[in-house]
């Protein structure tokens, strides 16, 4: 491609990106850009999203809960649908919660299952940690005698007077005597159906309920919620009990997970947490930003005097070089720390670093009498070597650091990443395509 | 100007910067944050508040409540940060509605690392440093296999190793002295610094090996040591560019960077300076001594 080109669609590129990047909307005379909202419509191209930084507990403020769940109760064999289904409980619970863009992680380490919640905004964690804490509790109830006040319809498990006309009554059953729930295939139409399968003392609990109520819905309540209230076609005496419906497998699949949060409970151990205030957070983001600015600043500076003319394109290529990686971060998006800024500022540092080598090369292969446009060409061929080699070394220890590390360890080691990927190209390329530009393309 | 043949003087130095370190490591260690210990960690602002009475009146709040206190700082003006045996939600609330007494409590931060996480942070860090020395020590051999005269490839990874283990054991040395006298803690962030480090160190190594590698096919007819010196000097102009731009970085993080940050950017500043002297003045020179010593044995 010639430079020309490459340099005009580069400088067009860059500068829809710089735009994206922008952090607030643009409103100048009658404009109002908005970069978080990106709405495109280019004949056959469109292009919806949007994009936002997104911030880490750390920056933004909030919580971060680390749970482990007690497997103690629960057989081997089960562990795997209990942890599934403590997870599943405790996302309902944190979307009851209300928080924006809660995060929730399970993970298994060694021999350990952990759940990790992340409430960003959420500082007052009083209230969450008794909610999200609790072991789940399953109860099945039944319709009751007395009619229904309107004024005790909010007493009761959530969606109950819905299914009951009657008051609702809890029974004895509970999640202690359902032994498992899975998804099982009807034996006629094949369509998905969620099998119970009780212990013996529920076996006879169930036989009674279902005994008084046939005909009638038996309302099955997760943790306050009402998750599912099938009408009982017969008594069912041998505590094997399949509820059907016209489930899509996805929902039965739902159905069967909450059923075995309450016949799985596993308790869960809170053992780690965090709380950023706000304040602190937006406080150390300013920081960080605004020595991140000064370091980009004097950086350039010190190319400038250094390299002169190539100072100014290495000056050029640094700020395409932060453009980009800007975008990039917005655009996965990547979680930003006050480790991870750190990291992408480190690595404006280093990738001035391809510049110096080629930069030096060239000044060398000048001093023993090389003409000019074969001085850079060397620079750029004999320094390359070097910076790939270098450059994956460094890569490397990025990702044992992602590997090994845990928050706020990966948005560094990310970040470094990017930056040292990103600044192959701008180094390289952009200063390459710069300098065939203002020196004549034999170069 | 030669500088494989002072090696000896540089070789000084470093031992010079090294061996206090190292001395306090073993007398001292490394104090671990609750990162790697498990604990509490509490940080408040109080407002309307004596300055000269703090620290002890936030103890005796905490010994009241029967907490075991590892460590009550003051961070600045009217903000305190105090660490503390694990300690749960309630016994926080405790905690800072008795400190309310005292003056009114703005509560920044809260953390509490169990023991377990505490201890698998400790494996995992020990796991990445091994893992990446590895990992380097194989990709230097790898980059170099072309080049087996007269040092043989394996020996160029041994000793980009030597001066990254130089640089690590300065970044901990000093970081053991300043917990000693300074209190200065090792975090997890800490690790991330040293491993950093390891990678900045060797690529800083790597690209004075390139010249070398690049040298010596061209000058065969001069000595070795002849080779490393003139690559040594050609390529010292990149060595301190690069480093002084990312030191200028570091710098500006250091003076205008949050305080979270500021010993992590510490660390990665005495990594970076340590890791550009061992690259100019230790790993070429430890290569020249080897092959020597190689030569002599071979001659006896």
């Amino acid at each position: 491609m010639r430079p020309k080109i490459f340099l005009l669609i580069l400088f067009f590129v860059a500068s829809i990106l710089l735009f994206i990047d922008l952090p607030v909307p643009i409103k100048a005379f009658n404009l109002n850009l908005d970069p978080s909202r990106i709405n495109i419509n280019l004949g056959p191209i469109h292009l919806k999203r949007e994009s936002s930084y997104k911030l880490g507990l750390d920056l933004q403020g909030g919580a971060r809960l680390i749970y482990q769940v007690d497997m103690k109760g629960v057989p081997l064999t089960e562990q795997n649908t209990a942890f599934e289904s403590a997870r599943t409980v405790i996302e309902r619970r944190v979307n009851f919660f209300g928080v924006t863009e809660p995060s929730i992680q399970a993970l298994k380490v060694g021999p350990d299952y952990r759940i990790i919640i992340e409430l960003p905004g959420t500082t007052n964690i009083d209230q969450a940690l008794n909610l999200i804490g609790r072991t789940a509790q399953l109860s099945f109830w039944e319709e009751g005698k007395d009619r229904i006040a309107t004024e005790e319809a909010q007493l009761y498990p959530f969606g109950l007077t819905q299914v009951f006309e009657n008051k609702p009554e809890k029974t004895k059953l509970t999640g202690k005597d359902l032994k498992t729930a899975r998804v099982v295939f009807g034996s006629k139409d094949g369509t998905p159906q969620v099998q119970l399968n009780f212990t013996s003392s529920g076996t006879k609990l169930f036989a009674d309920i279902t005994k008084r109520n046939v005909g009638k819905p038996v309302a099955i309540v997760l943790d306050d919620i009402a998750i599912s209230a099938p009408i009982v076609q017969q008594a069912i005496l041998n505590g094997d009990a399949v509820i059907s419906g016209s489930f899509t497998q996805d929902q039965a699949k739902a159905l069967q997970i909450q059923l075995n949060a309450g016949a799985l409970p596993a308790p869960l151990k809170l053992i780690g947490q965090a709380t950023v205030g706000p304040s602190l957070g937006i406080e150390s983001l300013k920081k960080s930003l605004l020595g991140g600015f000064l370091g980009f600043i004097s950086l350039i500076v010190f190319m400038v005097a250094l390299y002169k003319k190539e100072g100014v394109l290495a000056g050029v290529a640094l700020s395409v070089y932060t453009i980009v990686v800007l975008f990039i971060f917005k655009f996965i998006p990547v979680t930003l720390t006050l480790a991870g800024i750190a990291g992408f500022i480190l690595s404006i540092g280093m990738a001035v670093d391809a510049n110096i080598l080629i930069f030096e090369r060239m000044r060398e292969e000048l001093r023993n009498n090389k003409p000019r446009n074969l001085a850079i060409k060397l620079g750029f061929s004999r320094a390359w070597p070097s910076i790939r080699d270098s450059n994956i070394s460094s890569l490397i220890t990025t990702f044992i650091l992602f590997y090994f590390g845990s928050g706020p360890i990966r948005g560094f080691a990310i970040a470094l990443a990017i930056g040292i990927i990103v600044s192959m190209f701008s180094a390289i390329t952009v200063t390459r395509n710069l300098l065939k530009y203002f020196e004549g393309e034999n170069i | 100007m030669n500088i494989v043949k002072n090696k000896k003087w540089f070789f000084l130095l470093s031992a010079i910067v090294i061996i206090p370190g190292v001395i306090s490591l073993i007398l001292f260690g490394l104090k671990f944050s609750i990162d790697f210990t498990g604990g509490s960690k509490l940080e408040f602002q109080i407002s309307n508040f004596k300055s000269q009475t703090s620290n002890k009146n936030i103890s005796e709040v905490l010994d009241s409540e029967k907490i075991k206190v590892h460590k009550i700082e003051k961070v600045s003006g009217d903000t305190f940060k105090v660490q503390t045996n694990p300690i749960e939600q309630d016994k926080k609330n405790e905690i800072v509605s008795e400190l309310d007494k005292l003056g009114k409590i703005t509560e920044k931060s809260f953390e509490t690392v169990g023991p377990t996480i505490g201890r698998e942070t400790q494996e995992n860090a020990v796991k990445a440093v091994i893992v990446a020395s590895i990992a380097i020590t194989a990709y230097i051999a790898f980059a170099f296999r072309k080049v087996s005269n007269p040092v043989s490839s394996w020996k160029y990874g041994v000793c980009a190793i030597a001066a990254l283990l130089h640089d690590l054991l300065i970044v901990v040395g000093i970081f053991s002295i300043l917990g000693r006298f300074l209190n200065i803690e090792v975090d997890s962030l800490f690790i991330t610094a040293l491993l950093t480090v390891m990678g900045f160190s060797v690529h800083d190594t790597i690209v004075v090996f390139d010249r070398i590698r690049e040298n010596l096919r061209k000058n065969f007819n001069l000595k070795f040591e002849e080779v490393v010196n003139n690559s040594l000097l050609e390529t010292l102009n990149r060595s301190l560019n690069t480093s002084l731009t990312v030191v200028m970085v570091l710098f500006a993080l250091l003076l205008f960077g949050g305080e979270s940050i500021r010993w992590f950017v510490v660390a990665l500043l005495i990594g970076i300076i340590s890791g550009t002297y061992s690259s100019i003045f230790n790993a070429s020179q430890l290569l020249v001594a080897w092959y020597e010593w190689d030569k002599k044995r071979k001659n006896n």
